[in-house]
């Protein structure tokens, strides 16, 4: 969103038309896939998880890691044989928000990029979109834990 | 009925997301960062493990529970080493997802060419 004080009036104004002409999105409906989407892809992680706890000797505890690296592994195969662009173009936040997405967003920078060489490209590419949620993460979960630590003890 | 939980409680997550991304018309990155800074949050004030219990997958597979896995190690390995443990604990748990992420993605750019 553009800062208002540095708007000129005619500019403002192209704002306003601008807006009422911007297709609108619906809403509703995103809302719904991404409800029905995100859904199915939590409860295909729950089947994995509860087959590496009855085939495998995994604990409850234990089950999330390769449950993940599952989903991951799934998401990155799928993403290179190009059928998860076209599946979260479909499903939107339903495909973004579980960790399949995030490993949708390293895999597809990483083959996007790798006509510049595996350095330049493949690797320096790779966080392009995961690095926000990691830099993120990592100095939220820092600072939690330090305010945990200070005034609440352990 | 874990199962039954899983679908409704990852379903409302990423209706969460899309509610920020189509609504507060935020950027993927900045949605994707907003959630695993509330799923962070919701670890430090204790709320994300009971969740975790509830729904199961429902709520480890959606991103925040990325952000509750850094507090989850950090508050882990102080609570073992002191201080120092925020910093040696913060991947502790989530160097599964990653590392595999890394991994896999390499490799398939080297198997991979891109598609239209």
């Amino acid at each position: 969103m553009a800062k208002d004080s540095k708007v000129s009036p005619t500019q403002r104004a192209y704002q306003k038309i601008a807006r009422k002409h911007e297709a609108k999105r619906p809403v509703m409906k995103n809302c719904i896939k991404a409800f029905l989407i995100g859904g199915l892809v939590c409860t295909f992680g729950q089947l994995v998880q509860t087959g590496y706890i009855y085939y495998f000797d995994f604990t409850e505890k234990t089950a999330g890691d390769p449950t993940v690296a599952t989903l991951i592994f799934l998401a990155t195969l799928l993403t290179g044989l190009g059928v998860y662009d076209r599946f979260g173009h479909f499903a939107g936040a339903g495909s973004a928000v579980p960790v399949t997405g995030f490993a949708n967003s390293m895999a597809s920078a990483a083959i996007e990029h790798r006509t510049e060489g595996y350095v330049l490209g493949v690797s320096s590419n790779m966080f392009k979109l995961a690095a926000a949620v990691i830099v993120f993460g990592v100095v939220a979960a820092f600072f939690i834990v330090i305010i945990k630590m200070t005034f609440f003890g352990l | 009925m874990i199962f039954v939980n899983a679908f409704i409680v990852g379903g409302i997550i990423c209706v969460i997301g899309q509610v920020l991304l189509d609504v507060g018309k935020l950027t993927p990155a900045h949605t994707l960062s907003t959630l695993v800074v509330s799923g962070a949050v919701l670890d430090g004030i204790g709320l994300y493990e009971p969740l975790i219990d509830f729904a199961g997958a429902g709520a480890t597979v959606p991103i925040t529970s990325f952000g509750n896995a850094l507090v989850h190690g950090a508050i882990t390995e102080a609570e073992q080493n002191g201080w120092v443990g925020i910093l040696t604990g913060i991947f502790e748990v989530t160097s599964a997802g990653i590392s595999s992420a890394i991994i896999f993605s390499f490799i398939a750019a080297l198997l991979f060419k891109p598609k239209g």
